[in-house]
């Protein structure tokens, strides 16, 4: 080794790919991510995806069509286990969408470069599983129309919502994550949209992406409160999307439930949620930069990075399962050690099997640099570990919920079609919404990437 | 030209970002003070070089997380202490830490959104229509030109010196900004 050695994140190791491909200038970065939007004629692969996705929207109408007129007996759930699918995609997808905001405000506040061509698309990737995810807790209800009951509001009952529950943080918390992520990613848009209005080249787009752009005119004034705000949000966005996760894992333990009643949940549902939304960013990402073709932008580095951060969030579940059984056994507490063994050989071992397969074993393959700069791999891995939190949700649920303290209270569990139908139907949700997102807004920051065109300049200049 | 238009300033363009902080710098030095810069992405020094404070966005995002967090805890305390009282095992009616993820949450909400709005608000956003607009390479603001605009607003402004101010900083297309919309001033055209 020599020793004079270049800082690790200098561009002199050939071996770490650049975060923007060389040679790019404003100009082309500004018309190949605007391009996108306003140049390329639809697809026809892009309606054929389209048509897919919004098929399985239409079985999700459907599915919760028919919960409306027949009630939640359509599902599965039964008691002892009141919560089944619902609260395990709920739990799901609210998960997902965590990596969005760990990529737009923690990476933003590390200074990491890295982030500035995935944070968009991470972005509403976050609005659309907020939105899938609040669907279920809504139709969970059995009475969706009367949902509102769980906002304080002067109600002619003079009741309030129950506040020391967290069932109601959880109406809190979800809701402001929601607002929060929409302000974080409009603020973002704003100077792109004003892009979009500048370069559009028909009078309609003009007037829309106008409107939207809110008359941004990229005023050096407005840039300096703009810059201040957006450090503030990335400030407020950190704890806030800790303590989301936090208060969803507060749903199971409060509760004193074997399985669920453990300090551990609140770091490790945290991992998880990062965990899950990570492969999910990487599910977009993949075959978003093959076909927008933006492979200059979203580089091997980013790839390489993510599954580095899926490898490090996914070690820390695996501790958070060993602590899990540890605690259990070292408590010697029945109902605990009982749970471990039901887990291990219960009726629904499979998925615990299933789960450690796919969330632990598998992924430790990325350690090796050749499965992580392979594209193929990292696919079949982020959707490997999209089954795998999803079955980690599933036995949380149900196996605790069906072997209760007493054997009298013990029951099974088994999803119905249509827990099934609504389901897949978010997920055709959440893919109908990225395919319109794509079509009609830049997916990847336009003007983030020009400040990092300028960066890449002003640390040429200095070699 | 439109009689009833009046001049809102002169604006010149530039290639590089570098170059605009120098012009600003300038301009500055010469005694402008009603001036703008124009960059299609936050141009680090470029507040420095126009001599802008510090901005009150900050300030106000501490009032709304205040606000949010103080209304979060007093409702919950109004709502079980005198509300709706209840008696559940001779607990404390004021159960304070179980209030706190609601407070936490509405803390977030409150500066988040006073942030968010108020730097909207303080930059007089939505704003469609703006002089500067009128100017045709403007439009290239948004993607790689960077612009300053001396505003006739400001006493030392003059259309043919502060022109010839701007070229004598090696700005391209030194050009007039016509203010359409304004009403005619008396004595002024």
């Amino acid at each position: 080794m020599s020793v004079a050695q270049p800082p690790i994140n200098s561009p002199d190791i050939p071996r770490l790919k650049p975060v923007l491909a060389p040679g790019h200038t404003y100009e082309s970065v500004t018309e190949q991510i605007s391009g996108a939007v306003l140049n390329r004629p639809t697809t026809l692969g892009w309606f054929a995806g389209f048509a897919v996705a919004f098929t399985l929207l239409g079985m999700m109408t459907v599915a919760i069509g028919w919960l409306v007129i027949k009630g939640v007996g359509i599902w599965g759930i039964n008691i002892p286990i009141g919560w089944g699918f619902a609260i395990v995609n709920f739990v799901w997808w609210i998960g997902i969408g965590h990596a969005g905001t760990l990529i737009s405000a923690i990476l933003f506040l590390l200074n990491q470069k890295w982030r500035t061509s995935i944070n968009r698309f991470a972005e509403a990737m976050t609005l659309f599983a907020v939105a899938c995810a609040g669907i279920f807790p809504l139709i969970h209800t059995g009475r969706p129309w009367m949902a509102y009951y769980m906002f304080p509001y002067p109600s002619t009952m003079g009741l309030w919502p129950q506040f020391r529950s967290p069932l109601i943080w959880d109406v809190f918390a979800v809701s402001t994550y929601g607002t929060v992520s929409l302000l974080f990613w409009f603020v973002g848009l704003i100077p792109d949209l004003a892009t979009l209005r500048d370069r559009a080249a028909i009078s309609w787009k003009q007037k829309v992406f106008g409107l939207l752009a809110l008359g941004w005119r990229g005023s050096a004034r407005h840039w300096h409160r703009y810059q201040s705000a957006y450090l503030l949000l990335a400030g407020l966005a950190t704890p806030l999307v800790l303590s989301v996760h936090t208060v969803v894992s507060f749903d199971f333990s409060i509760a004193i439930v074997p399985g669920w009643h453990t300090t551990i949940f609140p770091p490790y549902f945290v991992a998880g949620a990062i965990y899950s939304g990570f492969a999910m960013v990487l599910t977009i990402a993949i075959p978003l930069r093959k076909y927008y073709h933006f492979e200059d932008f979203i580089t091997m580095r980013h790839l390489e990075n993510m599954a580095k951060v899926m490898l490090a969030t996914g070690l820390i579940v695996a501790y958070g399962y060993f602590f899990e059984f540890f605690m259990a056994l070292y408590s010697g507490q029945k109902f605990d050690v009982f749970l471990v063994q039901q887990r291990l050989h219960g009726p629904y071992s499979g998925f615990y099997y299933a789960l450690i397969l796919c969330n632990i074993l598998t992924p430790q393959l990325l350690w090796l640099r050749s499965m992580r700069t392979n594209v193929t791999v990292l696919f079949l891995m982020s959707i490997v570990v999209n089954v795998g939190m999803w079955l980690e949700r599933f036995v949380i649920v149900v196996i605790s919920l069906t072997r209760d303290f007493m054997p009298s209270a013990w029951g099974r569990y088994s999803p119905t079609v249509w827990d099934w139908a609504t389901l897949i139907g978010t997920i055709g949700l959440f893919t109908t919404l990225i395919f319109l997102f794509v079509r009609v807004l830049p997916a990847i920051s336009i003007a983030e990437m020009r400040e990092l065109v300028d960066h890449n300049a002003h640390q040429e200049e200095h070699h | 030209m439109d009689p009833r238009s009046r001049i809102y300033g002169v604006m010149g363009e530039f290639e590089t970002a570098k170059q605009l902080i120098r012009a600003a710098e300038k301009t500055r030095e010469a005694g402008y003070r009603k001036m703008d810069a124009y960059a299609p992405f936050p141009v680090e020094g470029l507040s420095e070089a126009l001599g802008l404070r510090r901005s009150w966005v900050p300030l106000l995002t501490l009032l709304g997380g205040l606000g949010g967090g103080l209304t979060g805890f007093g409702f919950q305390y109004w709502v079980n202490v005198f509300s709706y009282p209840m008696n559940i095992g001779g607990r404390p009616l004021n159960s304070w830490p179980a209030f706190i993820p609601v407070t936490f949450e509405l803390t977030i909400l409150g500066a988040s959104t006073f942030a968010v709005f108020g730097m909207l608000a303080l930059n007089k956003l939505p704003h469609p229509y703006h002089p500067v607009f009128s100017v045709e390479r403007f439009a290239r603001a948004s993607t790689d030109r960077f612009f300053i605009c001396i505003e006739a607003s400001d006493p030392k402004f003059n259309v043919t010196e502060s022109a010839r101010f701007l070229q004598s900083l090696d700005a391209q297309h030194v050009t007039e900004v016509r203010d359409d919309e304004a009403p005619l001033e008396h004595g002024h055209a």
